[in-house]
């Protein structure tokens, strides 16, 4: 009889520590995820080339890192790939040819997203393929389902009184 | 017909299984450089040794160009540095250095404790002609034939199983082409 007010306590005491560490572990999520990203000190001319410098960075893959961005890393070629992107939004080039630029020297690799061509379509276009293609086969599958015919099914008579006495239930 | 469709999952599953155990065995440090099949850009940057001398592309001198980025911060560097000693001393090729983002007077230390391989080194304080040729690190080694054309870049630093695998076929190769030419 005494067991279960004591249960009824133990399971509150775990559920407000529970509570407690999941989120001291948040806060703990939220505060290294602040403090994570690299600090450069980069002025620039006006508000509009700073989010394009926000925006490149993180579309830009760090050649030497296997998967960072440029605003993440901190490798001594994402610092200087930064200063470089900083120099080149200064001189006024447009995004396309800061793209163009990185390609050039590093190659497909330093895009987070791949350009659409010949090599990439599958990359684009293969999970439309290959969903389009289940749509098509479920289409399929249902129409020759809802086609057949209650004779084609070759229900032995057990079977078939059995079918009737659950459609007749109703 | 039916009995085909019903091994078809399997089938996907064998093919799915095949493409992953194969990543297994790739490694993702190594990286086509952009660059290969590309001239050599045109630069212009001082001498390592000669601060007042400046270096362009002409003065990369030689049927076959190695340039090897190197810098005093980079401990492969160190590594690799006697076997470059090494193979200064073949014939077919002229080895050039890049210091990459260094400090000239730490760099002209290296060159004298550790004696220079180089014809002559250019020095890349900002990097400009590293991020021109697509350079990510150091040490990096860049094969440039006759005709000015960057052939192969090499990420890592080199050592005789390197020359021998990586190297010396291209070398040959090379110098076959220019016998071509010439005839």
């Amino acid at each position: 009889m005494h067991t279960q007010p004591n249960g009824h306590y133990i399971l509150q005491i775990a559920k407000v520590l529970g509570l407690a560490m999941s989120s001291l572990l948040l806060s703990f999520l939220l505060i290294s995820n602040v403090s994570a990203s690299p600090v450069d000190t980069f002025q620039f001319k006006d508000e509009a080339t700073k989010i394009r410098f926000q925006v490149l960075s993180k579309e830009l893959r760090c050649p030497k890192c296997q998967n960072q961005n440029l605003a993440d890393s901190n490798s001594k070629i994402a610092v200087d790939l930064r200063k470089n992107l900083y120099n080149l939004l200064q001189e006024g080039k447009s995004d396309q040819e800061i793209i163009d630029f990185m390609v050039y020297r590093y190659g497909d690799f330093v895009l987070y997203r791949p350009q659409l061509k010949k090599q990439t379509y599958i990359l684009w276009f293969g999970p439309l393929v290959i969903f389009l293609g289940f749509i098509i086969s479920l289409v399929f599958v249902l129409r020759k389902r809802s086609k057949l015919k209650a004779s084609e099914l070759n229900l032995s008579s057990a079977e078939q009184a059995n079918l009737d006495d659950i459609l007749n239930k109703k | 017909m039916k009995s085909i469709i019903r091994f078809i999952p399997l089938i996907l599953f064998i093919l799915l299984g095949v493409l992953l155990y194969r990543g297994l065995f790739l490694n993702p440090q190594s990286m086509p450089s952009a660059m290969i099949g590309k001239p050599l850009p045109e630069f212009a940057l001082p001498s390592l040794t000669a601060s007042e001398q400046m270096l362009g592309r002409d003065d990369l001198q030689g049927d076959i160009v190695l340039l090897n980025v190197w810098a005093t911060w980079c401990i492969q560097c160190k590594y690799e540095h006697p076997y470059l000693l090494n193979i200064a001393q073949d014939p077919r090729i002229k080895l050039y250095g890049l210091n990459f983002t260094d400090d000239r007077n730490a760099a002209l230390q290296w060159l004298k404790q550790y004696k220079d391989p180089y014809v002559l080194s250019i020095f890349d304080e900002q990097g400009a002609l590293g991020l021109d040729i697509g350079v990510f690190g150091a040490p990096e080694t860049f094969v440039i034939d006759h005709t000015g054309i960057i052939r192969k870049r090499f990420a890592g630093p080199i050592n005789d199983m390197v020359w021998k695998k990586e190297f010396l076929p291209l070398i040959e190769q090379i110098e076959t082409e220019m016998a071509q030419g010439a005839s």
